[in-house]
């Protein structure tokens, strides 16, 4: 009998995680500071725990409208108006989804038909692509470079554009790089989507955690709130990361599409976990100031620490990544992972992991305690020395 | 600027180097900052908590809710003054509602400031009444948790 595969071609192609093996090198280990971390090290504030506490108490264990709690989507309405002065129907434009994740899944199934290409920045968030090529898409990445602090030009953007491009995919404030892009160049991003007539998909999960700096939410911009589908999430802004609970803003079709996939895959976000976002909409505002605060200080901390061990770095502005280039070492970002990790006892992300321009640098997260960031640069100092080439 | 006070409240073993860092403010600004702070009093002084009982050393604590009578002039200060001056005495509010004074007195056994109510504080002039409650148990001290809190269980690589 013929051997017949198991897996699908598609699930296949999708190359294996780069970063698996590093679990199993720090499980076997004790003492090992991570820098490798995706989330914050705050725990959820306590008066939105407490908030899902009580809901679970009271008996809100149902499902919601496939949609969210039309009390969330209120909210978030809210929310937009107030910061991006921006207007979505709760009704209809707008889709309670578990975590940005989902969303990102969505928006490809929602507007990709087969061989549809979508632009991506490099180095970007894991998802991205693999969410495209399962959507039936192609990814197609545009190289960002710390020459730019690696924001994306809408140059690089249109030069890529051809008759199958459909969408182009912006994650910023950015994982891994923390670079946050400018007004000046997301309007002429905007004039490219809407000379090609693209879908902007925004990723906006990290926009709380800007430093310094205004976050633009792209579909604030003029024309853009049409083609743009908005991702945000309280993962990052309300340390809500296993609550699993995020948000996609649209016009009434895409959202309409995009529920259609949302209530045979998910039916709808967490009840639980919508409860204690309402919370955190309505009074969490104090407490995403003083983690920004908080955050803000070590990035500095960081920064310098890198830089003052020869891993240069440029300044990030957003998110709680920094991304130095380890070049000086002559490794590749994933011997550099390999080989720190199990010299040192430090984890940090290989570049490569989120792209081919990753490559060369390592990303490092910020959102660990100070005394954890002081002892993991001490670390990362001694490593440096014994490895500089140059 | 205040965010200097923020980072020494928190920690005070911070350098004025490791604030300069965090907070962008050139060092020679943080460093004159917190000289003029210690010299006119805006820093009190740099403690370290201590949780005792890890010690094995005992120590009680008292809360005296103290009813006085205001003096013409000086108000509740005079009185409050006569109050802090015991070194038995760690924390005096003026308190709203059905007492004036909040005074937290600490001594080595109950006996002790049983004995230091009955005998100082009380009988001072001025003190119309007291009525003190012996702290059984902290489990919050001046905002940390003093079981210390769990933090979050994160899986150590993500991307």
């Amino acid at each position: 009998m013929k051997k017949r595969d198991l897996i699908s071609k598609r699930v296949k192609d999708i190359p294996p995680s780069g970063i698996r093996k590093f679990f199993d090198i720090i499980a076997s280990m004790d003492g090992v500071i991570s820098l490798g971390v995706g989330e914050p090290d705050f725990v959820t504030p306590w008066h939105i725990r407490e908030a899902g506490i009580y809901s679970i108490e009271k008996g809100y264990t149902s499902y919601t409208s496939n949609y969210g709690l039309l009390e969330l989507r209120e909210e978030i309405a809210r929310y937009l108006k107030v910061r991006h002065s921006l207007d979505y129907d709760p009704e209809r434009e707008l889709l309670v989804t578990v975590g940005v994740s989902e969303g990102v899944d969505l928006a490809m199934r929602a507007i990709l038909n087969p061989g549809d290409e979508v632009i991506i920045p490099d180095p970007s968030y894991v998802s991205y692509t693999s969410c495209t090529v399962l959507a039936g898409g192609v990814s197609v990445p545009v190289p960002t470079a710390i020459e730019n602090d690696f924001k994306v030009k809408a140059q690089d953007i249109d030069k890529r554009i051809n008759p199958r491009t459909k969408a182009i995919l912006l994650g910023y404030p950015n994982n891994p790089t923390g670079a946050v892009m400018d007004r000046e160049e997301l309007l002429k991003v905007a004039e490219v989507a809407q000379r090609h007539s693209l879908v902007v998909i925004s990723d906006e999960v990290y926009e709380r955690l800007v430093y310094g700096v205004e976050h633009t939410c792209f579909a604030s911009l003029p024309g853009m709130r049409e083609r743009t589908i908005l991702l945000g999430g309280f993962s990052k802004a309300y340390a809500m990361t296993g609550w699993r609970l995020g948000y996609a803003a649209a016009t009434k079709e895409i959202i309409e599409a995009m529920m259609k996939i949302h209530q045979y895959t998910i039916m709808c976000a967490p009840t639980m976990a919508q409860m204690a976002a309402i919370k955190a909409l309505k009074e969490g505002e104090d407490q995403v100031q003083e983690m920004v605060a908080d955050y803000d200080q070590r990035r500095r901390v960081m920064v310098k620490g890198l830089n003052d061990i020869g891993l240069t770095c440029f300044e990030p502005q957003g998110a709680f990544y920094t991304f130095p280039s380890i070049k000086s070492t002559g490794l590749s970002s994933d011997e550099f992972a390999e080989r720190l990790l199990l010299e040192e006892r430090v984890a940090v992300v290989p570049g490569s992991t989120f792209g081919q321009c990753g490559e060369g640098y390592v990303r490092c997260c910020y959102a660990t305690s100070m005394a954890e960031i002081e002892e993991a640069l001490e670390r990362m100092g001694n490593f440096v020395k014994r490895h500089r080439t140059r | 600027m205040n965010e200097i006070f923020r980072i020494l409240e928190q920690d005070a073993r911070k350098t004025p180097e490791q604030i300069a860092t965090m907070t962008g403010i050139p060092l020679a600004q943080v460093k004159e900052t917190i000289k003029k702070a210690e010299s006119d009093r805006t820093i009190l002084k740099y403690k370290t908590m201590v949780n005792w009982d890890k010690l094995g050393e005992e120590q009680v604590w008292a809360l005296a809710e103290v009813k006085v009578a205001p003096q013409r002039d000086v108000g509740f200060d005079a009185i409050a003054e006569r109050i802090y001056r015991f070194p038995e005495v760690r924390t005096v509010y003026l308190i709203s509602g059905t007492y004036d004074l909040a005074v937290f007195v600490v001594g080595k056994t109950m006996h002790e400031v049983a004995g230091f109510v009955s005998e100082k504080l009380a009988p001072l002039e001025g003190v119309q009444g007291t009525v003190t409650h012996f702290l059984l148990k902290r489990y919050k001290e001046d905002g940390e948790i003093v079981d210390g809190e769990e933090g979050p269980k994160r899986v150590p690589i993500m991307p």
